[in-house]
């Protein structure tokens, strides 16, 4: 694998891969010492022309704790505001030599065509409405934790799936891990023929009781002034999950960040039947994991590179560093 | 109304042509036969059977060898050539270059320039460049709205004074209906067509690409074929209420297919055009968000590209248009949703045309020759004609030759063309536009004598 693009891409292996990998390096997570030198002396860099605290800080620490450098770049104060275009920046970073470039755009496709213009490989963090793999691998990553197995699970999304790049990347995602995949919310909101993706369409949550899992998706308030649906207060009331809809055998997910009161009332926020914390933190290793897959060539059986004696001081902004690293990456899943 | 000459090109030197053993085609007249046909002096001077005329020495032979095809050339009511203002993308002498070299001797140049085309001395000044650089005739329509703004009428009259064919804000619609209806009142007292971009931006509005499973799919915002064809319906009704003459422009799909043909069937003055990307390309073709694909209208479903063919058979749709649009490279090598609209179509548009339709036995040749040659008379302009005494706008091809579209480069400065790379048959080989040799292919059998 050469660049992580869209979930499209893949097929059900290789997310079992990348899955089973972040596995591996959630128990490093774990540990005291949270870092491993498998990245060492690479550069990822994170460029990102859309506000992002989340995604890129995950990715951020997902770079440092595999020991690579990690350079942040935002388009906002940069020479993008100058007029700059993408193909340009991609050209002027790309002389920094980064071996991995971590791409949010508001543009559909955007990181496929950074990959044809650079060397390094590039990590779709999000292109547009288009796709969000890391959240699709991340989600399925959690919710494999909670269930044990996706498949046969119904799944529904509800929501803004007409600008959701997370509703995408995780109806082909579930998909492909067995799961049948429903997705639910104002007509205005859900595109026409998005039944092509495999899915099932529903403009009431009246049979969301069948759901094993409910997927809330975030409600941006500019919809309303878009006219997308006539008022926040009217969305809450016909697809808020709440205490009343969401039942106690279900599981909850969302990927933030949670507007509460609008498509998630408080109380299911901190019932137990959600697992958004949980998304949260299989951020960082799942993104570790696309990191490792993309660098190291864990696929093909390589190795990383053995940590030079003595290093562990030399590199890595001052943090420690586990030795021998390989009870970790080269282990067996837990 | 017209004291000038509606369509203007620089003067080239009237060419001494003898084509000898040329199979003609002239669709209008039926003819199709061998013969020796003479070019002098801007004109068709003499037609004869084949092998009967002699070559005298000041003449240039051109053997067709009973193979070659000679055909009117082709006219294309709807092209940009971005001048003034955008020169950067293409401008007359490039514009009519391509032109040239698809076998077109006549083209319509569009106002959505920078300044846009909608005052009388902005019209005469791009009338004198293309009498120093149009390599075949140009005709001009002028702005409908000052701006295209869609708030103030132009003074058409005047335009029409000083050679605007008719009008069009083509790169956007007339949104109010009130304001095309005056157009269409005033198109009484000045005449000309008015020529129109139909869409509804409040249903194409943030739209990139045709609405279906590909858009649903790619997160891109779609565009319904409903915002074309529900605008074709309200001005072909507009149209028939004042009884004016109105021209579709671009048609992409079946449902304004219908409109126009039923507006036709109630009497409407309404022709319509399409191109040879909506006859050969469907949406399928934006998967890889190739930005050359981006057009506007986009392109759209296999049903509306098989009703666009129907309608070009049947003569709903009067004529093709390609609708030549070109970009920068640096301008088009953007994110998809970034990306201007338009390709061009000029250099390709009658070998893509013949490969994908005339010889899989879609249409026949001949049909093909009509319409690409239609859109003058829909102007109010004279067909081009294989007889004698005609003025020499003739197009001679080789219907065998295969080429690979752009694999030698561009006349056009812009490379923006869907066909890219597509292996075509049917070539060009020498177009002259009014008895001048406006194009020459680098072929063998047309090296100089």
């Amino acid at each position: 694998m050469n660049h992580l693009l869209s979930i499209a891409d893949l097929d059900r292996q290789a997310i079992e891969r990348i899955v089973s990998q972040a596995e591996r390096f959630a128990e490093v997570s774990d540990r005291d010492i949270k870092k491993v030198p498998a990245l060492r002396g690479r550069m990822v860099l994170n460029l990102f022309y859309e506000a992002s605290t989340r995604t890129r800080s995950s990715f951020e620490l997902a770079a440092k704790r595999l020991s690579a450098d990690v350079v942040n770049f935002a388009a906002s104060g940069s020479s993008v505001e100058k007029g700059e275009s993408l193909k340009d920046t991609v050209l002027t970073l790309s002389a920094h030599k980064p071996d991995a470039i971590v791409l949010r755009t508001p543009w559909a496709g955007a990181s496929e065509l950074v990959s044809r213009w650079c060397s390094a490989a590039i990590v779709n963090a999000g292109d547009g409405k288009h796709e969000h793999p890391t959240q699709a691998l991340l989600d399925v990553y959690t919710l494999r934790r909670r269930l044990g197995e996706i498949d046969g699970a119904r799944i529904w999304i509800v929501g803004d799936v007409a600008h959701s790049r997370v509703a995408r990347s995780n109806v082909l995602a579930f998909q492909r891990m067995g799961a049948q995949v429903t997705v639910a919310g104002p007509p205005t909101l859900i595109p026409r023929e998005i039944e092509a993706l495999g899915c099932e369409v529903r403009y009431t949550l009246d049979e969301l009781h069948r759901a094993d899992v409910v997927y809330a998706l975030r409600m941006q308030h500019e919809r309303m002034s878009e006219t997308w649906v006539p008022s926040i207060r009217e969305y809450a009331a016909w697809y808020q999950i709440n205490a009343q809809r969401l039942k106690p055998d279900q599981v909850l997910m969302h990927p933030g960040p949670v507007n509460r009161g609008v498509e998630l009332s408080g109380e299911v926020v901190d019932s137990p039947q959600a697992i958004i914390t949980a998304q949260v933190e299989a951020g960082v290793v799942v993104r570790m994991a696309v990191l490792y897959e993309l660098l190291a060539g864990a696929h093909e059986g390589a190795h990383p590179p053995p940590a030079p004696a003595g290093a562990a001081s030399a590199a890595g902004a001052g943090a420690a560093e586990i030795q021998n690293p390989s009870g970790v990456v080269e282990g067996q899943p837990a | 109304m017209s004291a000038v000459e509606l369509l203007i090109g620089a003067e080239g030197a009237p060419a001494r042509l003898l084509l000898r053993d040329v199979r003609a085609i002239d669709p209008r007249t039926s003819l199709a036969a061998r013969l020796d046909v003479r070019v002098r002096q801007g004109a068709i001077a003499e037609l004869a059977d084949p092998e009967t005329l002699v070559q005298d020495e000041h003449e240039e032979l051109i053997d067709g060898g009973g193979r070659l095809a000679l055909v009117p050339a082709f006219f294309d009511p709807h092209v940009h050539l971005r001048t003034p203002g955008q020169e950067h993308k293409e401008d007359i002498d490039t514009g009519t270059r391509a032109a040239a070299a698809g076998g077109f001797a006549g083209v319509i140049a569009m106002p959505n320039t920078d300044p846009v085309l909608d005052s009388a001395p902005l019209l005469r000044s791009v009338r004198d460049a293309a009498a120093r650089q149009a390599h075949v005739r140009v005709g001009f329509l002028a702005a409908i709205t000052r701006g295209l703004a869609g708030e103030q009428l132009t003074e058409m009259a005047e335009l029409r004074r000083e050679g605007a064919l008719g009008f069009t804000d083509d790169g956007k619609p007339v949104q109010s209906a009130g304001m095309l209806r005056k157009a269409l009142q005033y198109q009484r007292l000045c005449g000309g067509v008015i020529a129109l971009h139909e869409e509804d931006p409040t249903l194409s509005r943030g739209g990139h690409m045709n609405e279906g499973a590909l858009s649903a799919a790619l997160g891109i915002a779609g565009i319904p074929t409903l915002a074309e064809s529900t605008m074709v319906a309200r001005d072909a009704a507009i149209a028939g209420y004042e009884g004016a003459r109105v021209h579709f422009q671009h048609l992409s799909c079946a449902a304004s297919v219908n409109a126009l043909a039923a507006a036709k069937t109630a009497g409407v003055r309404a022709s319509g055009e399409v191109s040879p990307h909506h006859l050969l390309l469907t949406d399928e073709a934006v998967r890889s968000l190739d930005t050359r694909m981006k057009m506007h209208p986009p392109l759209t479903a296999e049903e509306d590209r098989i009703a666009l063919i129907e309608g070009l058979r049947d003569g709903t749709i009067d004529c093709v248009a390609t609708d030549h649009a070109p970009h920068a490279r640096d301008e088009k090598e953007v994110p998809f949703e970034q990306a201007p609209m338009g390709t061009t179509g000029l250099e390709t548009a009658f070998a893509a045309l013949y490969t994908e339709l005339v010889l899989p036995g879609v249409l026949p040749l001949e049909l093909l020759l009509e319409r690409m040659g239609a859109g003058a008379a829909l102007f109010g302009l004279p067909a081009n004609a294989i007889e004698p005494g005609a003025s020499a706008n003739l197009a001679l091809l080789d219907l065998d030759a295969e080429w690979i579209a752009g694999e030698h480069g561009w006349h056009s400065r812009a490379e923006n063309c869907c066909f890219a790379g597509r292996l075509l048959r049917g070539r060009v080989l020498l177009t002259l536009s009014a008895g001048a040799i406006s194009h020459r292919d680098r072929h063998p059998a047309m090296a100089e004598a």
